[in-house]
């Protein structure tokens, strides 16, 4: 009759989570396939020549491309979803604070971030010069999750705001322009200027150039880490009034 | 405890109001429920059950009133431990297996019923590797009643646990559900069918409007809802033949359901009603709660 604490529940609540997405072939489809997909066909043909450095910062913004699906779909428009299913009102009939259960959403998310990236690692290391040593993919990695914040806090700030089918929309409609704009499909060296412009301002080329700056060395922008934190606090405080608005629509 | 002092209540409604917008769910409802009784909450659609529960589950809070669960506040998680609480049966998760559901619930909890046992004691054993969405409705439907148990809960609520399966189906979810009253667990249970409620619950708490309309024994309501529908047509019909009478229709073709149908006919005859095509029918149980709870019953 006693409550598992904290950490324990956290933990749960993650496996189970990582557990019932992994049975949903979609979520692996998109998280892991789509990326090493886009790799294959617009990476690999044009890398023949390309030095190391070059060939890193491919797999690197295909690595912030991952991260970005899996933060507008497996959770904005998966968070959406499970809000309107009934077992997630039920979880909070069981002993289990709001927090534990945020904090395994955020421990899954990173989750399938990493598992994203395996593929497109693989595929880099087999079929590109591209190369990088243990602690530049350790620090890669983690610039992939720091790169990750400002895109889960958009992700939660969709999946608490409005319903599935608009969330899913809203998704879809989010996830291509953020991936040309930050240079994740093409660099944006070639872009014109009006877009390159643009692009600075984008978490997505921010999270671009964290990653590429972590994984080979290159110089770090000095807009990157402001462009990062000012997406991160706006989208945040998005994200806290809809899971308020949310919460006291369904349990007040 | 010291000797003749009553226990504390196990649940604990006080004074309370809930409205939704317009509507108000519970209207200055007060409840308790002892250690060890099984109640069972009767009511229509909409009397505001399901309000009732949701505030017992920590669903939901109060506008005005206070309710204590297990001693708890029901809000706060760690009180949620000692109460035992049935999702919706199209609610699981799909792609879970049922071991792996039972094991999740358990999580919760250091002191959990083996996973073993609860399917067990419900008749799962053999579906524990089997996926939720699989299931049939039946099996689904014990699989909710059963989570409500993993946790080994000294307060069970159930929301119309037993609604939408066949008899045999029934008759083994309520002998499971009695076994956990028996073995001193508190029950609290919603239906709108006074059987269910007389299976399981020793007392009877009949509820429609958000208000509490009557409260007793099963066989004190089963008494007070002992009712005949009466059908005649007639014009006029004195007021003091329909004295105690629901009104169900009136002239042409007059419905009436009455404690006493021998009572209503001699009446009619008496006062020299001119009445024809008389139908004299036992009122079922839910015909019957039906009168209780309908317009006109509460005054």
């Amino acid at each position: 009759m006693s409550a598992a604490g904290p950490a324990r529940l956290t933990w749960l609540h993650t496996r189970y989570q990582v557990l019932e997405a992994l049975r949903v072939p979609v979520v692996i489809v998109s998280t892991a396939a789509l990326p090493a997909l886009v790799f294959l066909v617009f990476v690999v043909p044009q890398a023949q020549g390309w030095q190391p450095v070059e060939a890193t910062a491919a797999t690197a913004q295909l690595a912030v491309f991952s991260a970005m699906s899996v933060a507008l779909f497996t959770q904005g428009a998966g968070i959406a979803e499970d809000r309107a299913l009934p077992w997630d009102t039920h979880l909070r009939t069981l002993p289990v604070g709001a927090v534990p259960r945020f904090l395994a959403r955020v421990l899954m998310c990173m989750f399938f971030t990493v598992l994203g990236v395996v593929p497109l690692v693989i595929l880099a290391a087999v079929l590109t010069a591209a190369s990088v040593t243990v602690s530049q993919f350790l620090l890669g990695i983690a610039a992939l999750l720091l790169a990750g914040v400002p895109l889960l806090a958009i992700g939660l700030s969709v999946g608490f705001s409005m319903p599935a089918k608009a969330a899913l929309a809203v998704a879809q409609v989010l996830l291509l322009p953020l991936a040309f704009t930050g240079g994740l499909f093409l660099p944006p060296e070639g872009m014109p200027d009006w877009l390159a412009a643009i692009s600075t301002w984008t978490p997505t080329r921010a999270g671009r150039e964290l990653v590429i700056s972590a994984a080979t060395g290159l110089e770090l922008p000095s807009s990157v880490l402001p462009v990062l934190a000012g997406w991160t606090v706006v989208f945040g405080a998005v994200a806290v009034w809809a899971i308020r608005r949310d919460q006291g629509r369904r349990f007040r | 405890m010291p000797e003749g002092s009553p226990a504390r209540p196990v649940v604990e409604v006080e004074h309370v109001t809930r409205t939704f917008g317009p509507v108000t769910a519970l209207d200055d409802v007060s409840l308790a429920v002892e250690p060890g009784e099984a109640v069972g909450v009767l009511g229509p659609n909409g009397a505001g059950k399901s309000t009732l529960l949701s505030l017992l589950a920590g669903l939901r809070r109060p506008d005005a009133g206070t309710v204590r669960v297990a001693g708890g506040d029901p809000r706060v998680a760690r009180n949620r431990a000692r109460i035992g609480v049935t999702p919706q049966a199209t609610g699981l998760p799909q792609t879970l297996k049922v071991g792996e559901v039972v094991d999740f619930v358990a999580g919760h909890h250091r002191d959990a019923l083996p996973r073993d046992e609860v399917l067990g004691r419900f008749d799962l054993a053999e579906f524990s590797r089997r996926q939720c969405g699989a299931l049939s409705g039946g099996q689904q439907r014990r699989l909710c009643v059963a989570l409500a148990f993993v946790g080994n809960p000294e307060v069970v609520l159930l929301d119309e646990p037993t609604t939408g399966l066949d008899v045999p189906a029934r008759m083994g979810l309520w002998d499971s559900i009695r076994s956990f009253v028996h073995d001193g667990g508190t029950l609290l249970l919603t239906s709108h069918y006074l059987e269910e409620v007389a299976a399981l619950a020793g007392r009877v708490v009949v509820v429609d409007h958000g208000r509490i309309l009557a409260e007793g024994s099963v066989d004190e309501i089963r008494g007070r809802t002992a009712t005949r529908r009466v059908r005649f047509s007639a014009g006029e019909v004195p007021d003091e033949i329909l004295t105690g009478a629901d009104v169900l229709t009136q002239a042409p073709r007059w419905e009436l359901l009455v404690a006493d149908s021998d009572r209503l006919v001699t009446e009619l005859v008496r006062r020299g009603v001119e009445f024809r095509d008389l139908e004299v029918t036992g009122a079922s149980l839910e015909e019957a709660f039906l009168a209780l709870t309908g317009p006109g019953a509460a005054a």
